[in-house]
């Protein structure tokens, strides 16, 4: 059975670190970008993410967050379009459909 | 007479000295300890009696947003506890414009009531205090 792509995680704010500008600038077509804990802002509208995420959307990179993350920091409603929620349960489902991770520190 | 208090004469130098303290808050909250730590120093000076002010920019205003829900992450969520600041006389709470905006947010976004401020503004702010303590 062939595995996904990478799986990239990013859990800091990009607004503080340039984590996610750096992911996105290596991400390639087809590969996974999950923003979890503070990394999720990345996703919202109106942060310093937004124009990352626009891009890595539209190089074909699929851009997951984890909802109780956003949650807890009261970002839920604005999500950017085009990016997908998942729980803890599909956290692990990424991490053990792709064939490599790397996480962003 | 300073027997009875062991030779401490607390009362006497400190009462009646107000300081200036503004508390910078920079972080997210959640992410990391700053922003709970920040509010439980805040809310110890309050105990004081001190002249207090909270300064949120960059990161920082996002301890302010509206609608947070932990449970699902199970940490206490403590963005209820800028409401009940009032309630300690800590009435003082300063939000960057400049920030605010960087991050798509608004005023209308805040869980509490903010004076808005430039970063110009802000720096005016800090230049203004005797103590300045930096989360």
């Amino acid at each position: 059975m062939g595995k996904a792509d990478m799986l990239h995680i990013v859990n800091k704010s990009p607004s503080e670190k340039n984590t996610l500008e750096s992911c996105v600038r290596h991400a390639k077509p087809h590969s996974t970008i999950l923003l979890i804990e503070d990394g999720v802002y990345g996703v919202t509208k109106g942060s310093a993410g937004e124009k990352l995420i626009k891009q890595a959307l539209a190089a074909n990179c699929t851009v997951c967050a984890l909802w109780p993350d956003l949650e807890a920091r009261g970002m839920q409603d604005s999500v950017i379009d085009g990016v997908k929620q998942v729980d803890y349960g599909g956290f692990v489902d990424l991490v053990a459909e792709s064939k490599n991770v790397q996480s962003w520190l | 007479m300073t027997e009875s208090t062991g030779g401490i004469e607390m009362e006497e130098d400190s009462a009646g000295t107000v300081k200036k303290f503004a508390f910078v808050n920079r972080k997210a909250p959640y992410g990391t300890i700053y922003a709970l730590e920040s509010l439980e120093v805040v809310l110890i000076s309050a105990a004081f009696d001190q002249d207090v002010s909270l300064l949120f920019l960059d990161d920082g205003v996002y301890q302010l947003k509206k609608g947070q829900a932990t449970k699902a992450i199970d940490v206490k969520n403590f963005s209820p506890t800028y409401r009940a600041l009032e309630g300690y006389d800590i009435e003082k709470l300063y939000v960057e414009r400049e920030s605010l905006e960087a991050r798509g947010l608004t005023e209308d976004d805040l869980v509490v009531p903010v004076e808005l401020v430039s970063a110009a503004e802000m720096a005016a702010i800090m230049e203004d205090q005797d103590v300045v303590l930096s989360f």
